[in-house]
């Protein structure tokens, strides 16, 4: 199934100057390697290009199935700058979940999710 | 056997909610402690804008919020000899406990003591123009603007010593959120500085625990995908730790709220970059090989972290003035709301073209997407949008001067009787700005420095 990353995975987004890092927790285990192999550096790059980002770095969180992208330049200025309404980035882990998109198998996604109806 | 040292945190951050710490009193009675209450409310900020309270009013510069959470909970902290641990004391500690001592007359407690801890402002030993010259972790300049206020993140060893003086309530100015937990911990274990795993461990409870709710099913629920009960009254954290450094994270019984594997790990990774080194004053952490589980209903028990060697410096962050962020609103709603919105900020972009305004200037449209966006058009032009809807004009810049930002935000509310049909709720505001850097200092500079007075 092709579905927003937002089916398989949660997330929450923090700042630290112009840098914003969002975590991307896998729901379900089956959803892991998954993760692993399709939610890249170079996707979330892909989805936040427009923002101006220069640079992304992925960590990896085995035992918790989870991911942590610390995306440099996604904060047009940070507190400091910007003109954003949202100057610490807040809702970016929505823009994460929501653009960036995966292929796979139904059992990634918890049960009684609105994605499966 | 080594006690089991519950912690709780009843703030996360400046406004939090002020009864947040009642649940966790009670919760407390039945548990033998050491027990320990923390409240954390120092934003980047929060700091630079107590300065300016404090250079007003010398008595003043402690949180302006210090009565609101201190006067419920004291009576009951005292009695039931829990000790509170809150950064409070912002730019004024020593004004903050005298505060604390009067509502404790006020409240009749009696034989109360408040300890405080000294020593985060570099401005007290190093000179101001050095603070300017320092380089900046982000590779800006302070562009020569006068410092508001510069201190330095003091770590868990300096909130030990505190912790030590036997208070009833413990207020610090600058140390890192965590330490607020991290400190209480090596007073009452004894953990030397070579134990680095068991602070990590602690440095992770305390990471949990600094934002309060966020740990514990608020800033979480998303409808139908993560659901989480009773947020109105939502139970704020309670961790249980173990000399070992393992502990478990849970909340007041008879709160709302929830605490699960999702709600622990979206708070473990907020606000941190390359988990296998999060540096704090204490130890370098290392998360990647941690685990949570869940061992009962709102119960998570986390091992796992690593430490290493701490870092031989420590962060301070620098507040300069930042200049006036103007900012307005004006909804349209209805039919074609959206295509009255946009017109309207055609019409304020032409006017402040004519005007020959030179501020940095953002008009956008909220409700088309626009935060996410960041105000790019092409992202705007790939989007299907409503017409029909309701949609809010925004309207947004930054001056040296008030009066500039002020008139670019006006020519929004111009649009009262100037602009499309039925643009309605005109919201603005100018506010003043803090900026900040922040700089490495070697601990050398700073740490002979720190130092614990106790009132009475």
């Amino acid at each position: 199934m092709k579905l927003p990353l937002h089916a398989i995975a949660h997330g929450r987004a923090g700042d630290k100057g112009d840098t914003s890092n969002v975590s991307v927790i896998a729901y379900r285990p089956e959803a892991w390697p998954h993760l692993l192999e399709q939610v890249t550096a170079d996707a979330v790059q892909q989805a936040f290009a427009h923002l101006g980002v220069t640079t992304v770095r992925r960590y990896e969180l085995p035992n918790l199935h989870a991911l942590n992208f610390v995306i440099e330049g996604a904060l047009q200025g940070g507190v400091n700058a910007s003109l954003g309404l949202d100057r610490h980035g807040k809702t970016l882990s929505f823009l994460l979940l929501g653009e960036v998109e995966v292929d796979v198998p139904q059992e990634c996604v918890p049960e009684g999710s609105p994605y499966l109806v | 056997m080594t006690p089991t040292v519950h912690i709780g945190c009843g703030a996360g951050f400046m406004g939090d909610r002020f009864d947040a710490s009642l649940p966790i009193l009670a919760d407390m009675t039945r548990r033998e402690g050491p027990n320990y209450l923390m409240f954390e409310v120092l934003a980047e900020r929060t700091l630079a804008v107590a300065q300016n309270i404090r250079r007003e009013d010398p008595a003043k510069g402690y949180s302006p919020y210090l009565d609101h959470y201190i006067r419920p909970a004291l009576a009951k902290a005292k009695s039931q000899g829990v000790t509170i641990v809150s950064n409070m004391g912002a730019a004024n500690p020593v004004g903050g406990a005298k505060r604390v001592l009067e509502i404790a007359a006020e409240e009749g407690i009696r034989g109360l003591r408040v300890a405080v801890l000294l020593g985060d402002d570099l401005t007290e030993t190093i000179p101001t123009s050095e603070i300017a010259a320092m380089p900046t972790m982000e590779g800006i300049g302070l562009n020569g603007r006068p410092i508001v206020a510069a201190n330095a993140y003091l770590g868990a060893r300096s909130v030990a010593k505190a912790v030590a003086a036997s208070a009833d309530v413990v207020l610090v100015g600058r140390t890192t959120d965590s330490a607020l937990a991290l400190g209480p911990l090596i007073h009452e274990f004894g953990w030397d500085a070579d134990a680095v795993d068991r602070l990590a461990q602690g440095t992770v409870a305390g990471h949990l625990l600094e934002c309060g709710g966020q740990v514990t099913g608020c800033y979480f629920a998303d409808p139908g995908f993560k659901d989480v009960a009773g947020l109105a009254q939502a139970g704020f954290p309670i961790a249980e730790c173990h000399t070992d450094g393992s502990f478990t994270i849970t909340k007041p019984e008879g709160t709302g709220g929830l605490v699960d594997r999702r709600t622990v790990t979206e708070q473990l990774l907020y606000e941190m970059h390359d988990p296998s080194a999060y540096l704090v004053p204490d130890v370098t952490l290392d998360c990647t090989q941690l685990t949570a589980d869940e061992t009962g209903p709102n119960r998570v028990h986390i091992s796992g972290a690593r430490g290493r060697a701490a870092p031989e410096t420590l962060k301070a962050t620098i507040s300069v003035d930042g200049g006036w962020l103007g900012e307005g609103f004006l909804t349209y709603s209805g039919p074609n709301a959206l295509a009255r919105a946009d017109l309207a900020g055609q019409i304020v972009r032409e006017r402040l073209a004519s005007l020959g305004t030179n501020e940095p200037v953002r008009i956008e449209t909220l409700g088309t997407f626009a935060t996410l966006d960041g105000g790019n058009p092409d992202k705007r032009a790939n989007r299907t949008l409503p017409t029909d809807g309701e949609y809010t004009v925004r309207i947004a810049t930054q001056s040296v001067d008030k009066g500039k930002a002020q008139q670019v935000c006006d020519e929004l509310m111009m649009l009262y009787c100037s602009g499309p049909a039925g643009g309605g709720g005109y919201r603005g505001s100018v506010t003043s700005q803090i900026a900040t850097a922040s700089v490495l200092v070697p601990r050398e500079r700073i740490e002979p420095n720190v130092r614990v007075e106790v009132f009475e």
